[in-house]
């Protein structure tokens, strides 16, 4: 079975990477691009797990590595 | 006072605070490699900066699960004194064993350089040495070492003397421009509520013989050798 994690700096959190790409962006002609946010997608293929277990499994992930909670949020997404 | 140097994959600072701890300050010293989590013959751990595991996923963000660094709140617990620099700060606080989180600096670059800090909090055991509004010297080196916390935490921070280092100009103002990476509040380096942790992004290893350009990361070990060798009792100048 495969999740997605997609990981996203907080709501009102600098992102100064972001910002950078988002003026590369106007530089090329994209001035209708008013904000960019970089996150990340974490892929993951597991075995011996299903249903809300699984879930609940990726999410303890989330919780002791994969996400730190100061600064970033995430959402999981069971892809059967 | 027994030191104790963790390594971990990446780690770049281990030499330099195993030369100063034993060579300048002739104390006993000896790396400990990141799987250990046998502790109890150190008085004080030193996380050195580098990039652990990478600096993967984020920096300091796997360090910050290994054994040894799961073995630290046992360690202090039990009376053990943790120094993280640089990455040592980053694991710290990915470690929770520090509030807050180190970003990307905000110039996006990496920056290699002196830096002056204030002193803000000369009543710990690391900076007992040093004189409230003492400006010390020391360089950083470091492409994530902008600390940002919520506001409840900073006030918290604030409130119980948590913040021991700022970014300061060479007169001890904590200006905007002498801020090298965007920090909250310019802040440098903290403490835990117990006064047992300090994590601090610039290098008091590379601050610690006159051929190096100064010797103020010196006063760190001086106050804990103060404060631990003679138990509570060292002098302040």
């Amino acid at each position: 079975m495969k999740a997605r994690v997609l990981v996203r700096l907080k709501p009102g959190i600098l992102d100064v990477q972001g910002a950078s790409v988002q003026r590369a962006l106007q530089g090329l002609g994209f001035g209708e691009v008013q904000e960019l946010r970089v996150g990340k997608v974490l892929d993951l293929e597991l075995e011996g797990v299903s249903g809300d277990s699984a879930r609940h499994r990726v999410e303890e992930m989330c919780a002791r590595l994969l996400t730190n909670p100061v600064i970033e949020d995430y959402t999981v997404e069971m892809l059967g | 006072m027994n030191f104790g140097v963790v390594v971990f994959p990446g780690t770049w600072s281990d030499c330099d605070f195993h030369y100063v701890i034993g060579e300048v300050l002739h104390q006993p010293v000896r790396y400990v490699w990141h799987r250990d989590s046998q502790l109890a013959d150190f008085d004080c751990l030193i996380l050195p900066g580098g990039f652990s595991y990478g600096d993967y996923l984020r920096a300091g963000a796997v360090a910050g699960r290994s054994p040894v660094v799961e073995a630290l709140p046992e360690f202090v617990a039990k009376g053990g004194m943790v120094l993280g620099s640089c990455n040592g700060f980053q694991i710290l606080c990915e470690s929770k064993l520090l509030p807050g989180a180190l970003m990307r600096n905000e110039c996006l670059q990496y920056r290699c350089q002196s830096t002056f800090l204030r002193v803000e909090n000369a009543e710990t055991p690391f900076t007992r040495a040093m004189r409230p509004g003492q400006v010390l010297k020391m360089p950083i080196s470091h492409g994530e070492g902008k600390f940002y916390a919520d506001a409840e935490t900073l006030r918290r921070l604030r409130d119980q003397k948590q913040i021991v280092f700022r970014y300061s100009s060479e007169d001890g103002r904590a200006v905007k421009d002498a801020n090298p990476n965007g920090s909250l509040d310019n802040i440098a380096g903290l403490i835990n509520e117990e006064g047992t942790v300090l994590g601090l992004m610039p290098h008091p290893e590379r601050a610690s013989e006159n051929a190096m350009g100064g010797t103020d990361g010196l006063l760190i070990f001086h106050s804990l050798l103060g404060s631990l060798v003679e138990d509570g009792s060292f002098l302040k100048r």
